[in-house]
């Protein structure tokens, strides 16, 4: 079995009375990928944050026994155009040195923009960008928050076979945060389905079969591989809130 | 009678410089952080703070700090219970300060206020005690951004990442504001309380078409925001305008400038 990186024990938060997490129990294991799934709202992000200790739960505990090293791609980052700054100076607040920023931008493969400010970027370079920045502290646990919004369907591949490699490279655990399970697929070892709780985990294979995962994402999203038609999409996830109760009776 | 008329004016150039001096870095993180509507709150309960200070008999310069510090710190908590808005609330604080401020000076028995010297700064009435405390606070603010510069920038370009790489985010973000309640208490004798947001603003922005690094273009700010008190008073001395508006207009000349600039490069 691989190394323990971090543990939660029966998590349950709150904002505001409203419950979002609900006794939530996971492990993140060194050099597989998971990948946090669920619908809207259903506290993904909440549980992220969690994990890298930027809130505290209400109740349960987060633990590892490692020194834990913690890189973080956000969801999307927002600098005022008004302060000027490189993608290299970028990397480099996350305190280190010119040579590790431009091997960090080497490996996620926009090295040729280190001089360029961070606001002039695309949005498949920013991500890459903000990869690298997640990746330069050499850390033991990456999360990935929608790793490829914004990004285009060849460069959402890109970007997933490159955060792959990047798990066995860095020998870190990976957790990856998505409203979308098709693509991330191939490149996940386990696969936890959030719903303010946990409603079903394990392989990718085996969760598509899960009557738990079909009700919240339909067939179509886990058995066809290119499925992008956004409007039928959002459409099954107003279905889904409509089954909500049904579907969580499960667990 | 000429040795004092150079007296004033000497003083008058060298608060404006110590000012401008600070104005610049600070200037800087108002408009990364887009802190002017925060920086006009700090102000307008700046001259609540001289108000209160006349009418309670306590040395002023002690108030008109303490009341932007006091505002500062009650901004913090309020936005971090987040019951409103940052926006929504800086708009009740800043002009209830104002309008509280207003109707304390119209309350003391006899004009021992000059409102306008406090809406649009007294320059020219700067004395050698006015200068140590400008220079004793100029010097302290600008070794507190010194040493957090790095915290500072990192925080303003994301604070989750930086509170991740181990930051204390919330400490910098209190520092920072607290800093800037100093610099407008201090910048209230060069404009007035209500062109002060302008002396930070405007010469950030100018500088802002001329830099390529966060540390270029504090560094452009502080000798604009220099620039501009020279060309203010120079023409404050000439033509006789009054000082704090015309410091703004010449950072405003400045900034225009800084536009002909951009389109020559180009």
């Amino acid at each position: 079995m691989a190394r323990l990186i971090l543990q939660l024990d029966n998590i349950f938060k709150s904002f505001n009375k409203k419950q979002v997490l609900n006794d939530v129990s996971m492990s993140l294991y060194q050099g597989q990928i998971t990948t946090l799934i669920g619908p809207n709202g259903a506290g993904k992000s909440t549980l992220a944050k969690i994990i890298l200790g930027l809130i505290k739960p209400d109740s349960g505990a987060r633990i590892s026994n490692i020194p834990l090293k913690v890189g973080y791609m956000p969801q999307k980052i927002k600098i005022d155009p008004t302060l000027p700054i490189s993608t290299c100076r970028f990397l480099q607040l996350a305190n280190t040195s010119h040579k590790a920023c431009n091997e960090a931008l080497e490996t996620v493969g926009i090295r040729h923009l280190t001089a360029t400010p961070i606001q002039n970027l695309s949005g498949g370079e920013l991500q890459r960008a903000l990869l690298a920045r997640a990746i330069l502290r050499r850390p033991n646990l990456l999360v990935l928050d929608e790793p490829v919004q914004g990004v285009d369907v060849n460069g959402q591949n890109e970007l997933y076979n490159m955060i792959s490699i990047l798990a066995k490279t860095l020998d870190c655990s990976v957790l990856m945060v998505s409203h979308d399970l098709h693509l991330v697929m191939s490149a996940t070892d386990q696969v936890i389905c959030l719903n303010g709780h946990i409603c079903c985990h394990g392989h990718p294979e085996q969760i598509t079969q899960d009557p738990a995962f079909l009700n919240i994402f339909g067939k179509t999203t886990a058995i066809y591989a290119h499925h992008h038609d956004h409007n039928s999409h959002d459409e099954q996830v107003e279905v889904e809130s409509h089954q909500r109760e049904n579907v969580c009776s499960h667990d | 009678m000429y040795v004092a008329m150079i007296d004033f004016l000497l003083y008058a150039l060298l608060a404006g410089l110590g000012v401008g001096l600070v104005a610049g870095p600070l200037g800087c993180f108002v408009v990364w952080r887009r802190m002017a509507y925060f920086g006009d709150t700090l102000a307008h309960s700046a001259l609540l703070g001289v108000s209160l200070g006349v009418m309670l008999d306590i040395n002023v310069n002690i108030t008109v700090t303490a009341i932007p510090l006091i505002m500062a710190l009650g901004l913090v908590f309020l936005e971090q219970r987040g019951l409103l808005s940052l926006d929504t609330l800086l708009g009740i604080l800043s002009h209830s300060a104002l309008a509280a401020g207003l109707i304390v000076i119209s309350l003391l028995p006899d004009v021992r206020v000059d409102l306008m010297s406090l809406l649009f700064g007294d320059l020219l009435a700067v004395t050698k005690s006015d200068l140590g405390i400008i220079y004793s606070v100029s010097a302290v603010v600008l070794i507190l951004l010194a040493i957090l510069w790095k915290q500072l920038i990192n925080i303003t370009v994301d604070p989750e990442l930086a509170a991740i790489e181990g930051t204390n985010v919330t400490l910098v973000s209190t520092v920072l504001m607290l800093i800037t309640a100093l610099v407008i208490a201090l910048a209230m004798k060069v404009v007035g309380v209500l062109l002060i947001t302008a002396l930070l603003v405007i010469p950030a922005a100018t500088a802002r078409r001329l830099s390529q690094t966060p540390e270029q273009m504090a560094v452009a700010a502080s000798i604009i925001a220099m620039t501009t008190v020279v060309m203010g008073l120079a023409m404050s001395w000439y033509i006789d305008t009054p000082a704090g508006p015309s410091v703004v207009v010449s950072a405003t000349f400045l900034f225009c400038l800084s536009l002909l600039y951009r389109k020559q490069l180009n």
